[in-house]
């Protein structure tokens, strides 16, 4: 029974583990480059002044002046289409398990929101300029929130779907069992009980909507004003690192990679912020 | 719905009021759920025959096989083939699907077959984080990693050692290429797919392993035999998806592929792929004729291949959800 | 009595939980030892110490030695799938591996390279399915899925394909408690026949099972071994208090 390791059985299980760890770390390393990239460049330009102040007269062509209007314009929006999406996804993820479960009609509705997570973000976008013509509106704040939110909804309610479906069943029948509607078992146990993971689908949603380009590129259109309307066009981080990146200035390129760090440092914060609070609200949900 | 029969029959009528007036809004709240829940089916109606109906100028002017495998792409003259900029985008999905394929199927067999729970505890953060930086700082990445990286480094190489063969051959030396694109489009897909599969292999019962262990197997023997062919399905939809994903990828390939309409024929030519194109043109197609229908016929083309590509990863994965 | 396995102080924790305390026994070759106690007891715990299953589980510890023929299989230098081919196991639900009746019978002799032609395999799969006790049952269907046996077919077909790597050693962990009583009268009967070849450890609980097949008994109580001895002797006059509660029903 001794070990004979260049058997060529204990060989070839140790070669796959090698191969296998040999792939972690390069996935791991591929983050680290990414991080490591965008920190490195986007560090020396990332000023007080770029975050604090909107672009300045000549800001394209190296002067003064900051993302502020992106940041802000992207914050509104991702907020906006986040609580746009939230209207429609808690419903529909409340719907699905409360009242269809797994009838035939949960089943389409789940792979029409798994269809609607597949469809990329710059056809939402065409569709939604296609929209904005035919009804004669021009791109505005309210236009990229309606479309962001339709990149959100799919990924928020699927998101959603899941934490509910783990919910305990046996929870949700003494409710019922106990004279409940189905309305009241989802708003006093499904929701409460669920806390943690809609408030992390909530800002998976977020992230994905502040990150995205292609969807705000023709809809929330840009401007280097901070919106104060809805009706009005926004600037957004995305769309801010991209123009930035395709000016012929060094100086101009260099912030657009601090507003690439800024764009990152955002997400992440997203990320780990919604698995910090989803410990935290674990606490407050029966076992 | 559960009612308690001795509770109703001694109910006085203020509480039959509250019940009848709590039933009520149950019904009424069923109804305004259902309208909103079957919102999603409506909507991939009306995103496509919205496309389709904007396209229409286009579609009915040109016969489909015009248009889909024509390499003529003149607006300013009416000539609107798409073939170069569908072929880019096959192109750059496959190559960026076939750098993920290898490691991610290691690496979700590793997390799923192998590893402790300490080691899942460290790579769930990194594929979290990966899969949520957004597109375009994956552009910025490539722009300044990658691009240089083919440039100076791989190109070269390739032209050295596989030059002979068209596929590896440079004609175009500035890095911005089918490659470039690939491998930023490569770690984009990495989480999404290990995730997939990961989830799948979790779905086989541990019997089946323990099964095959005692019996004096090694992990990758059962890995390989038992596991495997169970699974397969699933990484072929996993892959699937991640391919879908990467076909409609904008921002990130744009910056980075070249954005040049011609049929790639080498790893390091450039391309311009269907989403790129939509992007880049999308607020000047006004001035000219055809001009948007062509865009949206692009958009409507990109979209029918997602539906089909989603639909099939779908339906599979279903089988393994129980 | 010559020993075939030989556990010395065997210690097994799950994570702080202790599991097995203090384990030293003595396993006769090519008799039924059968293992008893009540629920939770460690039963299981201390049969998958035998063909280091418990490695499996994450977070547990094993201190001790369990000797198979002498040699420690807690050793640094052994080769755990050694292990497992000298000491097979019997699950406590039927776990035939999704293939056809036949590939599950050869999957183990042909990860092993244990024969060389096609034909070999299949006399080799006849004989042992002959061994189970479920060649004629099955000779007209070989590639037809293992799953479509019933489940006391499968249980055999299992017997079968753990015998096929030729083990020592044959654990069975409740191997008949999920079959309905015909089936779990195949199993015993198979037992029975093929102790002469194999040494056989049995987990049961329920004691009717245990009196028709030990030679050796083994009872144990919250992790540590109580009493253990020849069937006989210890079913007769147990000596001690918790044994003699055991077989009188108490738990
Ligand atoms: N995987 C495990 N993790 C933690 N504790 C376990 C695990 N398996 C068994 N135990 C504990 O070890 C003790 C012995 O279990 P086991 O050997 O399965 O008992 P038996 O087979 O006699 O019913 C029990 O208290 C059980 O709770
Ligand atoms: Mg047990």
């Amino acid at each position: 029974m001794r070990l004979q390791p260049w058997n060529r059985r204990h060989l070839i299980e140790r070669i796959m583990q090698i191969a296998m760890i040999g792939s972690l770390v390069i996935v791991g390393l591929c983050l680290g480059a990414i991080l490591w990239t965008i920190i490195a460049r986007g560090l020396p330009s990332l000023t007080w002044q770029m975050i604090s102040q909107t672009p300045k007269g000549g800001f394209y062509m190296g002067k003064e002046g900051g993302v502020l209007n992106a940041i802000l314009g992207s914050l509104y929006l991702a907020s906006g289409a986040t609580a746009l999406a939230i209207v429609f996804a808690l419903p529909i993820a409340l719907y699905l398990q409360t009242y269809l479960a797994t009838s035939g009609w949960a089943q389409l509705v789940r792979l029409a929101l798994d269809v609607l997570w597949g469809i990329p973000s710059i056809v939402y976008g065409a569709f939604g300029f296609t929209l904005m013509i035919v009804l004669g509106v021009r791109a505005s704040l309210l236009a990229g929130i309606i479309v962001l939110a339709l990149v959100e909804l799919p990924i928020m309610t699927r998101a959603m779907d899941e934490v509910i479906r783990r919910l305990p069943r046996d929870l949700a029948q003494a409710a019922l069992a106990l004279g409940s509607t189905k309305l009241e078992v989802a708003l006093r146990v499904v929701i409460p009980q669920t806390l943690p993971g809609i408030v992390t689908a909530v800002l998976l949603a977020f992230g994905r909507g502040i990150g995205d380009a292609a969807a705000v590129l023709f809809t929330a259109g840009y401007t280097d004003r901070i919106p104060t309307s809805l009706l009005r066009a926004t600037a957004s981080l995305p769309l801010a690192v991209f123009f930035q990146l395709g000016t012929p200035y060094p100086e101009v390129r260099e912030r657009g990679y601090a507003s690439a760090l800024i764009l990152t440092i955002i997400v992440l914060l997203v990320s780990f912020g919604s698995r910090w609070l989803a410990a935290r609200l674990q606490r407050y949900t029966v076992k | 719905m559960a009612q308690n029969p001795i509770q109703s029959t001694a109910t006085t009528r203020n509480q039959r009021v509250v019940v009848a007036s709590r039933r009520r809004t149950d019904t009424w709240a069923r109804r305004v759920f259902f309208v909103i829940t079957v919102l999603p089916i409506g909507l991939i109606a009306v995103v496509l025959i919205g496309l389709l109906y904007r396209s229409w100028p286009i579609l009915s002017r040109y016969p489909l096989v015009d248009l889909l495998f024509g390499v003529d792409w003149k607006p300013s003259e009416g000539r609107f083939g798409f073939y170069s900029f569908i072929v880019g985008t096959v192109w750059v999905t496959v190559v960026g699907v076939g750098l993920a394929i290898p490691p991610c199927i290691l690496v979700a067999i590793y997390l799923a077959e192998y590893a402790g729970a300490r080691i899942r505890l460290l790579a769930k953060p990194i594929l979290d984080v990966l899969a949520a930086i957004p597109p375009v700082v994956y552009g910025v990445w490539g722009l300044l990693s990658v691009v240089p990286l083919v440039e100076t480094v791989l190109g070269p190489w390739s032209q050295q050692l596989l030059g002979f063969w068209g596929l590896f051959a440079v004609q175009q030396p500035t890095g911005f290429s089918v490659l470039a694109g690939g491998i930023v489009l490569a770690v984009m897909i990495t989480p999404l797919i290990i995730a997939v599969i990961f989830e799948i292999f979790n779905t086989v019962p541990v019997d089946l392993r323990n099964a095959s262990l005692a019996i004096g197997a090694t992990r990758w023997e059962t890995i390989q035999r038992v596991l495997l062919p169970q699974v397969m399905p699933g990484i072929i939809a996993a892959i699937v998806l991640g391919a879908s994903r990467a076909f409609g990828e904008t921002i990130a390939v744009l910056m980075v592929v070249g954005n040049i309409a011609q049929v790639p024929h080498s790893l390091f030519d450039a391309a311009y792929p269907l989403p790129a194109l939509i992007a880049n043109n999308y607020g000047e197609m006004m001035s000219i004729p055809l001009y948007d229908a062509a865009l949206l016929c692009a958009a409507l083309i990109l979209l029918v291949i997602i539906l089909l590509f989603n639909i099939f990863a779908t339906v599979v994965l279903k089988r393994f959800v129980k | 009595m010559s020993a075939h396995i030989d556990v010395t102080n065997l210690n097994v924790f799950y994570g702080k939980q202790q599991a097995l305390t203090n384990v030293s026994i003595s396993i006769p070759r090519q008799q039924i030892t059968v293992i008893m106690g009540p629920s939770g007891c460690g039963k299981t715990t201390l049969l998958k110490s035998f063909n280091r299953f418990l490695e499996l589980t994450d977070g547990t510890t094993i201190t001790g030695a369990v000797h198979v023929d002498g040699q420690n299989i807690y050793a640094g230098d052994v080769d755990v799938t050694a292990v497992r081919k000298r000491v097979g196991l019997l699950a406590q639900r039927p776990t035939p591996l999704p293939m056809s009746i036949y590939d599950n019978v050869c999957y183990g002799m042909s990860i092993h390279q244990m024969r060389t032609s096609k034909a070999d395999y299949t006399a080799a799969v006849q004989h042992y399915l002959e061994l189970a006790g479920l060649w004629d049952e099955v000779k007209t269907r070989l590639h037809e899925p293992a799953t479509s046996l019933s489940i006391g077919q499968q249980q055999r077909l299992c017997l079968a394909r753990g015998l096929a790597v030729e083990p020592e050693v044959i654990l069975g962990d409740e191997p008949t408690s999920a079959l309905d009583p015909i089936s779990s009268q195949h199993i015993e009967k198979r037992m029975l026949e093929l102790k002469s070849q194999y040494t056989t450890v049995i987990v049961t609980h329920t004691l009717r099972q245990a009196k028709r097949l030990a030679d050796y008994v083994i009872f144990m109580y919250m992790g540590e071994v109580v009493e253990a001895g020849v069937a006989r002797e210890v079913f007769s006059n147990p000596q001690q208090e918790r044994t003699r509660q055991y077989l009188e029903g108490v738990f």
